[in-house]
């Protein structure tokens, strides 16, 4: 594990985080603590990592990236709006009838989106997909698929890393916010997945694990992709649900929410700035 | 029946680079000329059911046609999710080619057979359903499904099955073929159920009665030409190896009910229960009166209770 996970957040890390809660105020509802574990693991990606294209986003050398777990897609979709995959205007229209952006990211909707996701355990088999044909066409793009931790309760997920490691889908990379909190409360009481790191291994994964929301660790270790050649790689990003907004953080509370009281906005503004 | 369609699955990948595929955990040499062939596009991969569908949407998305095979009732009752999600919903070309489709795995219990694959899927957007009656028509299917733009569900039955189908009928996907004239009753059905269908009219002309037979191998998009012939009928019967509840007689009383057309129908299928019993198909069929004897028994009671 390197660095701590209590560094203070960078004005980018704290500008994209006011963009997840500017479309759950458009939306008046959201996954807020979902989102916010995301944020640096989703900025890194696509500002350091990702060769993809906003204009054209359907490039087909382009790196894949699937938000397996879709309830994440605020971060998503702050992060695509940033890079202009689409105006910011759409997020202050997030899950509203006629809105681009809805509450779970869908395919052919929003550019930028691989696969429409939102039913937990279907990323993987997908991006599992993807990694074999780009393998059997002798493509070289990445693909990477950013999985929950309460995800891994389904056992679709396990099919699909047997799968992976049989095919040796080395230019695959399965990500897992790391959170430690699923929707009733702490994953070890819910499900308990550990040991975790020695899961993956088994199944035939390289695993690292990272500080996922220590930017320059992501980056360090992103960069080193593939792990090992001819095996998928998997990284667990510990991570903090509701990360940047103390009051979220940790809180199940926030796993989903549907609105604000005053306090609660004045205690984001003093987060996250404005 | 089977062995067909898979020889098909070959005989296509020969000719297109983009179509694969993608088998569960089949039985020892199933499509192995295939295997040898065209290792690059033949996949056996476990039996991981709802791994094997998001693969398979992975590859289409990619720009494969995947076709997928297991047991019927093992892609549909296992695998609702991942077909509604990941193949509906961005409607990819994936076809699932489904073994046993209804009671052909009668000795195996109610675990192995299927009689609501189709009422689960034809209530999903996108999705197209097709059963043929025999060998000779699936390879005509086949044909077609190269190009066809969403998601197919290819419903396969025994294989051995008398051959009812006839070159010169053609094939098209959602278009019902004429087997049989008739004016006083109207028979619509499809997979093995065709064969007694005609049955069942020959026994009714013996009787007098005139019977005409369609098979309707495209249960989604079921073919809206069908009103017509339905209006001019004095009975329109549905014979299925399906149950009651979401099948063919659903589907062509919706179609009745939307046309604003009120006609006498009666419905033979599978009873809305789990079977129970073991025996063979045929046998299964024969206890449930959906062979000719009792189909047309069936009729003639009606059409005695008829104004």
């Amino acid at each position: 594990m390197s660095d701590a996970v209590n560094e203070p957040l960078d004005e980018r890390s704290r500008y994209l985080r006011r963009l997840v809660f500017r479309a759950m105020q458009g939306g008046g509802r959201g996954h807020p603590g979902s989102a916010l574990s995301l944020i640096e693991i989703v900025r890194v990606l696509y500002d350091d990592i990702l060769q993809v294209r906003p204009a054209g986003f359907d490039w087909p050398q382009r790196d894949r990236c699937i938000l397996s777990k879709g309830h994440g897609c605020l971060a998503l979709y702050a992060i695509l709006a940033d890079k202009k995959f689409f105006p910011l205007e759409e997020l202050d229209r997030f899950c509203r009838l006629d809105a681009m952006l809805g509450g779970h990211p869908e395919l052919g909707m929003v550019p930028g989106v691989e696969a429409s996701t939102g039913a937990l355990g279907h990323g993987l088999s997908i991006a599992a997909g993807m990694a074999l044909a780009a393998q059997r066409k002798g493509e070289k793009h990445r693909v990477m698929v950013i999985l929950g931790d309460g995800e891994l309760d389904e056992g679709s997920v396990w099919e699909a890393a047997m799968f992976a490691a049989k095919h040796r889908l080395d230019h695959l990379t399965a990500i897992v916010d790391y959170n430690k909190l699923q929707s009733y409360g702490p994953v070890e009481q819910v499900q308990g997945l550990e040991p975790l790191l020695d899961k993956w291994r088994a199944f035939g994964f390289a695993v690292e694990e990272v500080d996922g929301h220590n930017p320059a660790a992501l980056r360090a270790l992103f960069a080193r992709l593939p792990l090992t050649a001819g095996k998928p790689t998997a990284i667990l990003c510990h991570t903090v649900k509701g990360k940047g907004v103390p009051m979220a953080e940790n809180n199940p509370n926030w796993h989903h929410k549907s609105s604000f009281k005053a306090e609660e906005l004045a205690h984001l503004q003093s987060a996250l700035g404005s | 029946m089977r062995r067909v369609c898979l020889e098909m699955v070959h005989q296509l990948a020969r000719s297109q680079r983009q179509v694969i595929f993608i088998g569960s955990d089949l039985g020892s040499g199933t499509l192995q000329a295939m295997q040898k062939e065209l290792p690059e596009q033949f996949f056996m991969e476990g039996i991981a059911e709802q791994n094997l569908i998001g693969v398979a949407a992975g590859m289409a998305m990619e720009g494969y046609i995947p076709y997928v095979n297991t047991i019927a009732t093992f892609i549909t009752r296992r695998c609702l999710e991942q077909i509604a999600v990941d193949l509906c919903l961005p409607n990819l070309p994936v076809r699932l080619i489904a073994n046993g489709g209804g009671l052909v795995y009668a000795p195996l219990g109610p675990t192995h057979t299927t009689q609501e694959d189709i009422a689960l899927l034809r209530a999903l957007p996108n999705m197209t359903i097709v059963a043929p009656a025999d060998a000779p028509e699936m390879t005509r299917l086949m044909e077609q499904t190269v190009d066809w733009p969403g998601p197919i569900y290819i419903r396969l039955a025994k294989g051995g099955d008398p051959l009812v189908s006839r070159q010169e009928d053609g094939f098209r996907i959602g278009q019902a073929i004429c087997l049989r004239q008739g004016t006083d009753v109207l028979l619509l059905s499809y997979g093995v159920m065709v064969q007694r269908s005609l049955q069942t009219a020959a026994l009714l002309a013996e009787q007098g009665i005139s019977c005409a037979v369609y098979n309707c191998h495209t249960l989604k998009p079921l073919d809206s030409s069908l009103l017509s012939v339905m209006a001019a009928a004095r009975l329109v019967v549905t014979a299925e190896e399906h149950s009651l509840i979401g099948g063919l007689g659903s589907a062509v009383l919706e179609m009745l009910m939307d046309a604003g057309l009120l006609k006498a129908v009666l419905r033979l299928g599978l009873p809305d229960q789990f079977p129970h019993r073991y025996g063979s198909q045929e046998q299964q069929l024969a206890g449930l009166g959906l062979d000719a004897e009792g189909m047309s028994q069936r009729i003639q009671q009606r059409l005695a209770g008829l104004p």
